[in-house]
């Protein structure tokens, strides 16, 4: 239509807005996760008191010995869930691009699912640090930036699920075609990205010493 | 607003399912070798695999961890199909974070003696 | 309000998505800033004119100099290069308006409320006072235990976002709403300076936001990021700090350097000498600052390797640097130079920009900087490159577009006059201090003993201070004076070589009623040569010819409720009112993204 000529001529590169901004927002998230890894990184071996990740420390004042913190299992498992989301949401997306709504619909439920439960098993391992292993927010460099770390990364899996939960919502309403398919497109490339981020704080929090 | 797009602006075919398939396999068989690695060099594993793996453990979680990353960010994220702009966006910003991540643990490392041949004090 | 007609009042101010509209928002509320900024600067002028002067106290002092100095670099310049940003880019690049425009009104309302809680600070008596770098660990709880750091944290952290959201819209903007033909080979300088800009906002800002984060973990919760108490090591926050303020101050040059690489061409009739080199020294210089942040940190101890890498890296920056200089004096040589106030201004930032560059590179010999760091020759570096270039170089474009966003042309007597009274009260105030630092005045001291040698320098810099801001008076009252005159300025009143020159002054709410088509670099001296030599006025069309996009209130809830989140951290991590904060936000982002565009 003339009037859609007028109001959305053809963008420059020929890629849409939408998309050329997400991406640009992804760059700029890299460098967000790389500081947050940065002080990670240069606080390894740094507390001045435990506990700590890999080993078992014995409490000078109290004579108490406290284990170290982490789980691998139990991360384990929720890093495979996480990538599998990744894996139900390109499913999905390739559902509703091909106009198949059960197909779309089944898949991002799965994806908001997993999600849900990394989220899950993240609030039980922060909270089974702090009621269990002695290791809270404030008690010493590594649970700080542990914390730190993973929250920032905990809190961009909630906005992920928020959004992908939106558009589900939507799709269940009706309101999801292949002409909208961009829309889920754009909340899958920040999903990836999300688990990208946790596919390096894995191996360099949890699997390093 | 893209409404000229219909369902997507590249102009490719999509790769199939089978490919995602495929895809995801490889990356759960990463995952498990890198908790492999862990284990390995966790429990002092001997032989020269054994020993091989437990003194390079940092070394090979780092090449599967991209190994993941590149995968992902390829396939799943669609960058090797898509047009190149794109992965102009996300691979500048990315090496500039490993290189500030990698030059402040220089930085900082360097001034705690641990660095072999930099094991110079400050001002000396 | 179903139609996208411009009207009137308060209301459709504040629900504008017009990227000219939102331009002047963020030039009128960068200059009252700026304003505030000059006086906190007369207050300092003030109390150091003489030795061991009771005007201000010391922590009053502290509060000055750090909000001068915030002020001028977060609610000055940042935002004025925004004015231009937001009119310009889309002019020259032939576009109706950005690719985002909620977003970008968004970005001007969070913009606003972030500077106003910064400013807010001074009612509690509570401006922030740890300087505008804010160093660890004086900021933290037990040396800093009033409000004064959490409201400097908030305020930026605010900032941060409007600038976030500013640069991913401009990057889009730029990269895909070009004109028909306008590769990006052909863009104007000033946008593709502006394109470098955005880039370097993307990357430098979430590194503040992270540091941000952890000083505030450190203040409120009791972390110990930046406590030697605790482990941590003060040290990071620096680097955390250098690694986004080192880029941030190419931030606030390079849109400056794209002004005048716009104006050097138009008042001397003559291309822009050496297109190609200007764009890649542009990139050049921004990649090069992300490998220089440590030269503000040659004291620290970093150790001789470190040392010499930065050193030779801040040298080597000086290349492109001198690459740019040289061709804009290639540019005016042999030119057909039209003394016009813009012209005036551009030629002053050559000068002044070449001295702050010159005590740049004295300071990039780490040696050297030794006895140069924290003291007054810093001083007079930064302020000859971001007074001597970003604002004469705002100045500059302020007299250049002024007639293309107002429809009047500002008087050309009293533009000289602004121009003599603030290049000498500039070189008053500034180049003393060179001479106060290699003596031996130390920065940020509220005062001094006589006997030093120190007085003659700092009287002379006081009076020059005065002289600038008497400059200022000139421009306010070359404003007031030319809005009186009815609003007839002609379309293209420099004969420029830009496409913003071939709409009305000012443009349509539209801009182009037809988008142009390009076939060359300085497409308006292309498209007029192809006339002839000369375009008559453009026409006037009706004003729904073309249909925009509808005003919306969202992007000020949205930027309210970051407000809120924020107010409730500063009164002591009250969850009520972050919640509340959050809620807003929330509510005002579904109602955005569900909200149409367009009628």
């Amino acid at each position: 239509m003339a009037h859609d000529a007028v109001l959305h001529p053809p963008t420059s590169t020929g890629l849409d807005n939408r998309k050329l901004a997400i991406w640009t927002f992804i760059g700029s998230e890299c460098l967000f996760f790389a500081t947050l890894i940065s002080t990670y990184v240069v606080y390894k071996g740094q507390s001045l008191n435990g506990p700590y990740p890999h080993e078992d420390w014995t409490n000078p004042a109290t004579g108490k010995v406290m284990e170290r913190v982490f789980s691998i299992p139990l991360v384990t498992f929720g890093t495979a869930v996480l990538l599998f989301s990744s894996f139900f949401v390109v499913l999905a997306l390739n559902g509703l691009q091909r106009g198949k709504q059960k197909q779309f619909i089944g898949w991002l439920s799965a994806t908001v699912v997993c999600g849900l439960f990394f989220i899950g098993m993240q609030v039980y391992e922060f909270t089974h640090f702090v009621t269990e292993k002695g290791l809270g927010f404030t008690t010493n460099l590594f649970g700080s930036s542990f914390f730190t770390l993973t929250g920032f990364h905990g809190t961009h899996v909630s906005i992920g699920v928020l959004w992908l939960a939106t558009l589900l919502y939507l799709g269940l309403r009706g309101k999801m075609g292949p002409e909208k398919a961009l829309n889920l497109e754009i909340a899958a490339l920040y999903w990836h990205f999300v688990d990208v981020v946790w596919i390096v704080i894995f191996p360099v929090v949890y699997l390093m010493k | 607003m893209s409404d000229m797009s219909a369902t997507h602006t590249e102009g490719h075919s999509h790769p199939g399912w089978q490919l995602y398939v495929t895809i995801a396999i490889i990356l759960f068989a990463l995952t498990a070798m890198e908790v492999g690695a862990y284990e390995i060099a966790e429990r002092g594993m001997t032989g020269t695999f054994g020993t091989f793996v437990s003194q390079m453990v940092v070394e090979i979680l780092l090449v599967l961890s991209a190994a993941k990353f590149a995968l992902v960010a390829m396939f799943y994220m669609h960058l090797k199909q898509d047009h190149k702009l794109f992965s102009g966006l996300f691979v500048f910003p990315l090496l500039l974070a490993i290189f500030v991540v990698l030059v402040l643990f220089g930085l900082f490392f360097y001034n705690r003696g641990q660095n072999g041949i930099w094991n110079m004090p400050p001002w000396s | 309000m179903s139609t996208a007609h411009e009207s009137t009042g308060i209301k459709s101010w504040l629900t504008t998505v017009d990227h000219k509209r939102i331009g002047i928002l963020y030039g009128a509320s960068a200059f009252v800033f700026f304003l505030i900024g000059g006086l906190e600067a007369l207050m300092i002028r003030w109390q150091l004119h003489a030795p061991e002067q009771t005007f201000l106290s010391p922590d009053k002092y502290n509060q000055l100099f750090t909000m001068h100095g915030t002020t001028m670099i977060f609610l000055g310049i940042m935002p004025l290069s925004a004015m231009f940003f937001n009119y310009m880019i889309p002019l020259q690049i032939g576009a109706r308006d950005v690719a985002f425009p909620r977003l970008n009104a968004f970005s001007y309302w969070t913009f606003l409320l972030g500077g106003l809680l910064l400013n807010a600070s001074f009612l509690f008596n509570a401006a922030p006072n740890a300087g505008w770098f804010g160093y660890a660990n004086l900021t933290s709880k037990q040396y800093s235990p009033g409000l004064n750091t959490d409201f400097w944290v908030a305020g930026l952290q605010i900032l941060g976002v409007a600038s976030l959201a500013a640069a991913v819209n401009f990057t889009v903007t730029i990269l895909n709403l070009r004109a028909s033909g306008m590769k990006m080979l052909r863009l104007p300088v000033f946008t593709w300076m502006s394109l470098i800009t955005q880039i370097l906002l993307l990357l430098s800002f979430p590194i503040i936001t992270v540091a941000l984060i952890m000083l505030m973990y450190d203040r409120f919760f009791g972390t110990s990021f930046f406590s030697p108490g605790g482990g941590g090591d003060p040290l990071l926050w620096q680097h955390l700090f250098w690694l986004f303020g080192h880029p941030e101050v190419y931030i606030l040059i390079l849109p400056a350097f794209g002004i005048i690489s716009e104006i050097l061409p138009v008042f001397s009739r003559k291309p822009l000498f050496g297109y190609t080199a200007m764009v890649f020294s542009g990139c050049f210089i921004a990649f090069l600052g992300f490998g220089v942040w440590s030269h503000h940190m040659f004291a620290v101890g970093m150790g001789p390797v470190a040392d010499t890498v930065f050193s030779l890296m801040t040298m080597l920056i000086a290349v492109p640097t001198g690459v740019k200089i040289f061709n804009w004096i290639g540019t005016v040589w042999g030119g057909s130079l039209q003394m016009k106030t813009p012209m005036y201004f551009a030629l002053g930032f050559i000068a002044m920009f070449i001295i702050g560059g010159l005590s740049g590179v004295m300071h990039s010999v780490a040696p050297a900087d030794l006895q140069q760091t924290d003291s007054y020759f810093v001083v007079a570096h930064f302020h000859y490159v971001m007074f001597g270039g970003s604002i004469f170089s705002l100045v500059a474009g302020g007299y250049y577009w002024w007639p293309k966003m107002f429809g009047r042309v500002l008087d050309e007597t009293l533009g000289k006059v602004h121009f003599w009274m603030m290049l000498i009260g500039f070189n008053l105030t500034f180049f003393p201090m060179h001479f106060l630092g290699l003596n031996g005045m130390p920065r940020r001291v509220y005062t001094y003993a006589a006997g030093l040698g120190f007085e003659t320098d700092n009287l002379i810099a006081t009076i020059g201070a005065f002289t600038i801001a008497s400059s200022f008076a000139v421009f306010l009252w070359n404003v007031i004076k030319t809005s009186r005159r009815p609003a007839d300025a002609p379309a293209d009143p420099w004969n420029g070589a830009t496409l913003e020159w071939s709409i009305p002054s000012p443009p349509q709410h539209f801009n182009f009623a037809e988008l142009p088509t390009v076939d060359s670099r300085d497409a308006w001296w292309a498209a007029k040569r192809k006339m002839g030599g000369f375009a008559p006025e453009p026409k006037h069309y009706p004003e729904d010819a073309v249909h925009m996009p509808n005003p919306s209130w969202w992007p000020l809830v949205t930027a309210s409720g970051i407000l809120i989140f924020f107010i409730g951290l500063i009164l002591g991590v009250v969850v009520p009112v972050m919640l509340l904060g959050g809620a807003v936000l929330l509510t005002g982002i579904y109602r955005w993204a569900f909200e149409p565009a367009f009628s």
